[in-house]
Parts: C-alpha cells; sequence; structure tokens
C-alpha cells in the first residue's frame, strides 16, 4: 500500500539532505517528494510518498522521528486527504496533432501556457493516476518534455 | 576520538574532541561512527575553512557535516560567533539525553575568531526532540503480569542499562521476582557477574547457560538492547519458545526493527525498571516459581563450563592472561579492549563486577580504540587500574598514543596478547575456510618492548605463565604508561562460538568436556 506522509521540518538548511540521506542509508526508496515552506516560515512541510509493502512504514516513520529536525510526521489516510501534482509536458503538435493536443488537454482541463509553431507546453494539476493518463494518451502524439513536482497532501478538516 | 569515547564510557560524562579542518576531521570519521553504534555521548568540534570559502574547495576544506551525516545523532555547521552558545548548549544536550550519541559541531575560523559578549542561553530550543523518559504506565503493568506468569523469564540487557545507569533497578528486579541475567557485550558489568543469578554473555561467543537459557526460555525480557545479529544469530530461531518478549528501549525506532516484541515499553532503562519494580512489589508474588528454572540453568553451569588447555608448546594460554588480571586486580579494574580474540577472553574469562567496568567497541568493532579508550577512560577515572588488553593487530593502529599517554603521564597498562596473528579472522579461516590463511599472519612486527621504551614507556615481554602475574603486578605499581608484550599460544581459538547466521544453540566448542582452567560460568 501507498503511504503518504506530511512530514513538518524545521526550515533550515541541509534538512533535506538529512531526510534524503536518512532514506538512502536505510534503503528506503522514494516515489515521490515534495517541500516547501509552510503556514509558519519558520516550518517546512515535505510530503513524501512511499511503498509501504517495500518498507515497513512504521520503522520508516520513526527513523524519521529520529532526525532532530523532524518535527511532527503523519501518515496521510487516502480517505481524508486531498492530494495535488502538478506537471508540464511539452508536446510536438504540428498540423492535424495540434486540433488533438488541444482536445486531450480540454478534456483534461490542462492548460495551454506556451504555443510555439512546432509545439505546445501543457500545464495540468491533479491526482497522480490523472496526470498518468493524460501522459499515456499524448504518448503517441509526441511527448517532448515531462517535469512534475511530486505529489504535495493534506489532511481534509481542521485536523 | 577514542579516548574522548573511552572517557565517556568510563564516566557517563560528554566527551569532547576537537580536531582541525580537512583532514583533522576526517580522521575522526572511524570515531564518530565508532560512538554512533554504541550510543556514546561525544561532541566533537571541527575546524572549518573561513566561512566565505566553504564551497570553493579551500585549503584543507571538507564537508565534514555532510561526511558525518549518516553516523550523528545531530551536527551542526555554524555560520557566525552569535551562533555558538545555543549550538554548544543543544549539542551537549542531545548528545547525552534519549539514546545518547555523537553530535558533530564545524566551526569556521572566522567564527572561532570573532568576539562576542557571551549569554547564557535560555535553553535548547528543538521543537522535533522530546525523548520519552516514562514507559507507558498500561504497558508497564502488562510487563508485570507477564513476568508473574512467566516461568522461565530471562532478562536479556544491553548498553542502555549502562548508559541509564539502571543497574541498581535491574539487580533490585532480577532479585525480587529471581529472573537470571544475561547482558550483550555493550552491557558487561550490568550485573555483578558472581551473582548466580548472572549467566555470563549471550550471542555468538556467549556462554553456553545464556545462549540455551535465551533458547528455551517462555519469557524474554529485552532491556536497552537491539536485537543485534551477534547476539540473536538466526532469527528466526531466536527465542522459539517465548511465549512473551518484552522490549524496553529508549529508542523507539529500535522497537521492531528485528524483533517484534509482545510488550513494547518506550523509555529510558531506569525509569522503566523502576517503575516495573514498583509495580512488581505491589502485586501478590507466588514464591518460587522460577525455582525449577534457575536449577536447571546452574545445571548446565556446571556441566558447560568455560574451559582452555595449557598450550603444549609452554606459551602462554591468552584466556590465563585475562584470570591473572582479574586476580591481581581483585577484578576491581577498568578493562578496556580492542577488538577481536582477545575481546572475546576478556568478555569470557573476567567477572564484571559493575557498570562502566567494562570499555570496549561493539557495533562497529573498531581495531584501535583500546589505547586511546583507556588512556580516555584513567583520564576519567585515576582511581582505578585501567588494562588495556590489546591484540598484536590491533595495538599497531593506535601505537602512536603510547606518546600522548607518557606525554600527559597517564599510567594505563597495556597487555598485549601477541599471538602474531590477525587471530578472529584466522580463526574463521581456520573453522570455515579450511585454514587457507590469508592476510591474517603478521610476519613482521615490532619488539613492543622495546617499542614501548621508545616512546618513554615502560616495556616488558613475558613468555611463561608463572611470570603472568607477577608482570601485571610490577606493571601496575610501577605508575607509568606500560605494555606488556604477552607470547601467547599461536593458533588457540574463541570457544564457545556460534557460525554467523546459525542459531545461538549451534555452538562450536560449548560441550567439551570439564578441563584444566577457567570457572566462570
Amino acid at each position: 500500500m501507498k503511504h503518504t506522509l506530511s512530514v513538518l521540518v524545521e526550515n533550515k538548511p541541509g534538512v533535506l539532505t538529512r531526510v534524503a540521506g536518512l532514506f538512502a542509508r536505510r534503503g528506503f526508496n522514494i516515489e515521490s517528494l515534495a517541500v516547501g515552506e509552510s503556514e509558519d516560515p519558520r516550518l517546512s512541510r515535505m510530503t513524501i510518498t512511499i511503498d509501504g509493502a517495500e518498507h515497513p512504514i512504521d520503522q520508516v516513520t520513526k527513523q524519521l522521528h529520529k532526525l532532530i529536525n523532524v518535527v511532527k510526521i503523519r501518515d496521510l489516510d487516502p480517505q481524508h486527504t486531498v492530494t495535488a501534482e502538478l506537471m508540464l509536458i511539452k508536446v510536438a503538435a504540428e498540423g492535424d496533432k495540434r486540433t488533438d493536443v488541444l482536445q486531450i488537454a480540454e478534456i483534461f482541463k490542462a492548460k495551454i501556457v506556451d504555443v510555439e509553431r512546432r509545439s505546445l507546453m501543457l500545464r495540468v494539476v491533479g491526482a497522480g493516476d490523472k496526470l498518468e493518463a493524460l501522459l499515456e494518451l499524448l504518448q503517441p502524439i509526441g511527448v517532448l518534455e515531462v517535469t512534475r513536482t511530486g505529489m504535495i497532501a493534506i489532511g481534509r478538516g481542521r485536523g | 576520538m577514542h579516548a574522548a569515547d573511552g572517557y565517556a564510557r568510563a564516566t557517563g560524562k560528554v566527551g569532547v574532541c576537537l580536531a582541525t579542518s580537512g583532514p583533522g576531521a576526517t580522521n575522526l570519521v572511524t570515531g564518530i561512527a565508532n560512538a554512533y553504534l554504541d550510543s556514546i555521548p561525544l561532541v566533537a568540534i571541527t575546524g572549518q575553512v573561513r566561512a566565505d570559502l566553504i564551497g570553493t574547495d579551500a585549503f584543507q576544506e571538507a564537508d565534514v557535516t555532510g561526511i558525518t551525516l549518516p553516523i550523528v545523532k545531530h551536527s551542526y555547521l555554524v555560520q557566525s560567533a552569535a551562533e555558538i552558545p545555543q549550538v554548544i548548549h543543544e549539542a551537549f544536550h542531545i548528545a547525552s539525553t534519549g539514546r545518547p550519541g555523537p553530535v558533530v559541531i564545524d566551526v569556521p575560523v572566522t567564527a572561532e575568531l570573532a568576539e562576542l559578549t557571551y549569554r547564557r542561553p535560555d535553553g535548547p530550543h528543538l521543537a522535533g526532540y522530546k525523548p520519552t523518559v516514562e514507559g507507558h504506565v498500561k504497558q508497564v503493568r502488562a510487563a508485570a503480569r507477564a513476568i508473574l506468569e512467566a516461568e522461565r523469564p530471562v532478562l536479556y540487557v544491553g548498553g542502555g542499562v549502562i548508559s541509564a545507569g539502571a543497574a541498581d533497578e535491574l539487580r533490585a528486579l532480577a532479585e525480587l521476582v529471581q529472573v537470571p541475567v544475561t547482558t550483550t557485550l555493550m552491557g558487561l558489568g550490568a550485573v555483578d557477574e558472581r551473582e548466580p543469578l548472572a549467566l555470563g554473555m549471550l550471542g555468538m561467543h556467549g556462554t553456553v547457560t545464556a545462549n540455551y537459557a535465551v533458547h528455551e526460555c517462555d519469557l524474554l525480557i529485552g532491556v536497552g538492547v537491539r536485537f543485534d545479529d551477534r547476539v540473536t544469530g538466526k532469527l528466526s530461531a531466536f527465542a522459539p519458545q517465548a511465549k512473551a518478549i518484552i522490549h524496553i528501549d529508549v529508542d523507539p525506532a529500535e522497537i521492531g526493527k528485528n524483533v517484534e516484541p509482545s510488550i513494547p515499553i518506550v523509555g529510558d532503562a531506569r525509569h522503566v525498571l523502576a517503575a516495573l519494580l514498583a509495580e512488581l512489589e505491589k502485586m501478590e508474588r507466588p514464591a518460587g516459581r522460577t525455582a525449577a528454572w534457575l536449577q536447571k540453568l546452574e545445571g548446565w553451569k556446571t556441566e558447560y563450563p568455560l574451559h582452555y588447555e595449557q598450550p603444549a608448546d609452554g606459551t602462554v594460554a591468552p584466556q590465563f592472561v585475562i584470570e591473572e588480571i582479574e586476580r591481581v586486580t581483585g577484578g576491581d579494574a577498568v578493562i578496556v579492549t580492542d577488538v577481536g580474540q582477545h575481546q572475546m577472553w576478556s568478555t569470557l574469562y573476567f567477572h564484571y563486577r559493575f557498570p562502566r567496568q567494562w570499555i570496549s567497541s561493539g557495533g562497529l568493532g573498531t581495531m584501535g580504540f583500546g589505547l586511546p579508550a583507556a588512556i580516555g577512560a584513567k583520564l576519567g577515572r585515576p582511581d582505578k587500574t585501567v588494562i588495556d588488553v590489546s591484540g598484536d593487530g590491533g595495538f599497531q593502529m593506535t601505537m602512536q598514543e603510547l606518546a600522548t599517554a607518557v606525554n600527559y603521564n597517564v599510567p594505563v597498562v597495556v597487555a598485549i596478547l601477541n599471538n602474531g596473528y590477525l587471530g578472529m579472522v584466522r580463526q574463521w579461516q581456520d573453522l570455515f575456510w579450511n585454514k587457507r590463511y590469508s592476510f591474517t599472519c603478521i610476519e613482521v612486527q615490532p619488539d613492543f618492548a622495546m617499542l614501548a621504551e621508545a616512546f618513554g614507556a615502560k616495556g616488558m615481554r613475558v613468555s611463561s605463565s608463572g611470570d603472568v602475574g607477577d608482570a601485571l603486578r610490577e606493571a601496575i605499581d610501577s605508575g607509568r604508561p606500560t605494555v606488556i608484550d604477552f607470547k601467547v599460544a599461536a593458533e588457540e581459538n574463541v570457544f564457545p562460538m556460534v557460525p554467523a547466521g546459525q542459531s545461538i544453540t549451534e555452538m562450536i566448542g560449548g560441550k567439551a568436556p570439564r578441563k584444566t582452567g577457567g570457572a566462570k560460568p
């Protein structure tokens, strides 16, 4: 099972290295990691996705907790979590293909953020599976470049 | 670094070590890793190049916080002098609380040379660091009930009991409910090994009784231990009859890492054992519940004592040297060791009596640890005789520290069990690789007695059993740093031994008939 950890860390130099280093040293595989400042500028929030089948999630969180700069960890319940990921895609789009791309973009509510003579750039926000589906449709048309932010997540309600 | 480590182990206080930038700092890496694996409280302060030069590959620049990242409890790269007071306070707090460990502070020379008005920080500000001290009340109660239900309980205690200062609570608990105690390498000294409830060390080179006890126990009570592979052997065959496993540790990450306990308790060993003791004192305790079990263990102690033979070639038996050290010092000396066969003989043939009497590199198994650690231990405990038991291999890795011992007049006694081999590796090559000795024979070695004299220390040489005791006495009485080169049997092996990855009941050399020599249970 996939786990999404929301990790509150001190906003200090080297903290990302400590977290990444810990995962590397303990052999934990990160599927996705996103980090940025939180509601408190002294703290950053990391969203880390890992495969629970591959690594005992309990060990991962306990080891993370041992890092002095880690303040709080939540293993987010997928039922009560909003997740999102941002993706930019550059697609080869000449002639007839242009219409195809524009149609697909509309279905996925992807925004066209750059138009060139031979290509289009799409910006799309969504959960991981939505982004995968979009990529799959664009692949035969000609995906030139993809970049993704990694997933961010937040628990619903006040808790 | 090892000296600061030895000091910390001998006193329980934080050891401190200073090094210059670049190569000075990188030379600390082994020592830091050693302290990290054994949870020793240390603060290492390393010099760094000017703050404005960091990242430019300046002269003697090394990324010290980067290099040491996986082997520290925490580290700091100071930017300016103004940060130093807060950082130093936090470093000592982190190093010495919770599960202790090494903290590195990297200080650029610009911060070292700047001036500031010192104000005592109002305490550490560590939002993410709150070690659990007290055990969960319900869990403690569950543990107490499990202990009273068990018929064949065993206490398996480690370094956590030493670092928490929990030996008194441990003894009181063991005596109250009559539970036998086996210790790990790091836990030696947690119980007085002359006591009937003491089973000696368990694991790869543990006593037969300790390993059988763990194998047949119906309740295993781990305190300040981490179910290390040298202790458990084959995990699936470890404590197979235990209906319950209690695991008490200050580090929650240790619980469930290797073995899933039925009753986990996170907390400081002293606080948890005290709470457990208080709980048990309130409860009705059936008398003599473990009597049959203790009798069985006594039977094993008699049936499978440690044993060795006097070498046929007239050299000294290494085990005998350890026994003589105990006899001559009245068992009161602080014993420091290097790593290898001599280390294991030191665990087996000396009866440890009090916490911090035994100082040895456990987790990392760092050869070369002995002499500098002994110097640190002696500085911390000048009232005690400090003996460094070493091998001819390990001693040569840090023997230059004799100069330090002489310079600062630190009268440690180095007992080299000289067999001309890297003996423990040779033993594995003997037992498992058909005696194809590779890179283990030390064909060229210095004359250790002359070497000691060259450093201005006292050097001695002993090649017959009859002289062992007198030589030790002379060395201790000299009040000088002394090296004694004991010429011991070249191909003696350490027994009992559990081959790596086997169940801890699969011992080699544990069941041989009683012969001359050692009598430690």
